[in-house]
């Protein structure tokens, strides 16, 4: 087991390398980075200076390192915007960007795993259909549409909840709904797919056979089963979650770390886009080691394949 | 081809049908030039619901006929999508070919360019570049298309394991065919079908990531319509008018449904062993 994890975390490190390196060039891609820094009018000398400052006249290896180094202290510069550092204004976002995640994944399992577990249940019947039909019809609509599909319903037309900001838990109601669309399709398709598997299984006809109740089948023999690998899907997808974030955050004005990283691209504050790029993909690449672990964790045949 | 004859199948293929004429000949389809303002009909409601004549899904802040350029906004989102699709199939194809066939080195070193892409978030990815290099249509595609290999690569590597230590390989091998020939002209054809069957779920993915982008305003920058930039632009009105927003949406919504349906069309047509969830 320790061993397993241990192999897996080794894993993560050329991830995280790339992550790094991608980082890196984001701002060398167009060439001069003193291009992306500065003004259009900025002057030779100030660019020399720049240069200097930042150490852009060494050379690209050197200046690796010195990249790699800091950012592995969560250093990527002052935002040219705000002047204060790009990590700080991050950390100002999180919080509001946590609590979104936290009330999506909550609402995404709330409702696709019994909807999962309802459907496998009674597969092949009329509510069966319609949840695949749901399912399928809500991985097919993209999130930002479920968001202003949300604004027209329930904000516009009906007045019930605020169009966007933050505050209260009614703020927090439509984009974590809205985020959550496309996780609830997905974990309920993954979690009837599961559950149907289970259901053929020996030890389900024992525990029927010995006289169990149906409910007590269905919710301790087969779901608790079933649910293995859709705990290792929900793990994975709180990676994919992120890029929904931006997007719902951008819809609903909430004020995360997404809505902050498009706001620093319009503005081409570029250390901010760094500094959120590095978070996201390292909360990506988090996330599938969690994914990785757990599953070995609960299901021991994962440790020796 | 029974499968094709279905309600459902009929349905996916007249609304791609549609959305490829629509990417073709806009045109042909579209009753009013896209960028035609009309400033005294501005956010009109569709001409069904009692808006003025001539503009059936109504019309934007700018008084621009909608319908119009929901169908001349599929060009930008389709070509993008399907030249993404094109990219990341080829490489894809060719790289989990050659991985797959020698095995070995190649493989192991491919199985990890693999994981490591796998282990970047493509929307991220795709964000970051187009921040720093901009939105041009070539841009996007070769990002979205090098985004998109490492699936491929992994499902036809797969494929050509499976098939490769079969008899008729063998005898290719053995009356003497290079590689490159046993490769393309004989495990190629096998694979194919699990390729089509991936890349049609690709498109829809793809054109999601397009329209999420230009939604953000990352994509084709306007006047030119795209789809996801029509609703971030209707959003701003949605209290006014909400015909705007809601119509690009549902033109995505349905592209990239019928695409799926005919993915699992396809799937079951041309190779059961696919066929994941349902007739269980």
């Amino acid at each position: 087991m320790v061993d397993y994890v241990l192999r897996r975390l080794l894993y993560t490190i050329p991830s995280l390398l790339g992550i790094v390196v991608v980082c890196f060039f984001l701002t060398r891609l167009s060439g001069d980075p003193t291009d992306l820094f500065l003004p259009i009018d900025a002057s030779e000398e100030a660019r020399d200076a720049f240069r200097v400052q930042y150490g852009l006249d060494k050379p690209l290896m050197e200046q690796f390192v010195a990249f790699f180094y800091k950012a592995l202290q969560g250093d990527f510069g002052n935002s040219l915007r705000f002047g204060e550092p790009a990590i700080s204004l991050l950390a100002e976002r999180l919080g509001a960007t946590i609590q979104l995640a936290l009330a999506t994944l909550f609402i995404a399992v709330g409702v696709g795993i019994p909807a999962g577990i309802v459907s496998a249940y009674y597969r092949n019947s009329l509510l069966d259909v319609a949840v695949r039909s749901l399912a399928a019809f809500g991985q097919a609509v993209p999130t930002f549409y479920w968001g202003v599909l949300c604004i027209l319903i329930f904000s516009v037309w009906l007045k019930w909840l605020p169009t966007g900001g933050s505050g209260g838990l009614v703020h927090l109601i439509l984009p974590a709904t809205t985020l959550a669309s496309t996780l609830v399709a997905l974990l309920a398709r993954v979690m009837r797919s599961t559950m149907l598997d289970v259901m053929r299984q020996d030890f389900v006809r024992t525990a029927r056979a010995k006289g169990l109740g149906e409910f007590t089948v269905v919710m301790r023999h087969v779901a608790r089963n079933a649910f293995i690998p859709v705990l290792t899907v929900i793990a994975l997808q709180f990676g994919v979650l992120m890029g929904g974030v931006i997007v719902t955050e951008t819809v609903f004005s909430w004020p995360g770390v997404g809505r902050l990283v498009i706001q620093a691209i319009y503005a081409r504050d570029y250390p901010v886009v760094q500094a959120v790029v590095f978070f996201f993909a390292l909360i990506f690449v988090l996330s599938n080691l969690l994914a990785d672990i757990l599953s070995a964790v609960l299901d021991p045949r994962v440790r020796y394949k | 081809m029974r499968h094709l004859r279905s309600p459902v199948a009929v349905t996916s293929l007249i609304v791609v049908g549609l959305a490829l004429l629509a990417t073709l000949a806009p045109g042909l389809l579209a009753p009013h030039d896209p960028a035609e303002q009309s400033l005294l009909a501005r956010l009109a409601p569709p001409s069904f619901l009692g808006g003025p004549e001539g503009h059936f899904l109504g019309t934007d802040q700018l008084g621009r006929d909608i319908l119009s350029r929901i169908i001349y906004g599929a060009r930008a989102t389709l070509l993008i999508s399907i030249a993404a699709v094109v990219i990341s199939c080829s490489i894809g194809t060719t790289v989990g070919l050659v991985a797959g066939y020698n095995g070995g080195r190649t493989d192991a070193l491919v199985l990890r360019l693999i994981d490591m892409q796998l282990a970047f978030p493509v929307i991220l990815l795709v964000i970051a570049v187009v921040a720093v290099v901009g939105s041009s249509v070539l841009t996007l595609i070769v990002v979205l298309g090098v985004s998109g290999w490492p699936q491929f690569a992994r499902i036809v590597r797969a494929a050509v394991i499976s098939v490769r230590e079969m008899e008729y390989v063998e005898a290719a091998r053995a009356i003497g065919a290079p590689a490159m020939r046993v490769i393309f002209r004989h495990i190629g054809p096998n694979v194919l079908s699990a390729t089509i069957v991936f890349a049609t779920y690709e498109l829809s993915r793809m054109i999601l990531i397009e329209a999420t982008l230009s939604f953000l305003g990352l994509g084709i920058q306007p006047p030119t319509p795209t789809w996801g930039g029509m609703i971030s632009e209707g959003q701003k009105y949605i209290s006014l008018a909400w015909a705007a927003s809601v119509f690009p949406g549902i033109a995505i919504a349905s592209t990239i449904l019928a695409i799926n349906m005919i993915g699992d069309v396809l799937r079951d047509a041309l190779d059961p062993r696919l066929s994941g969830e349902d007739g269980r």
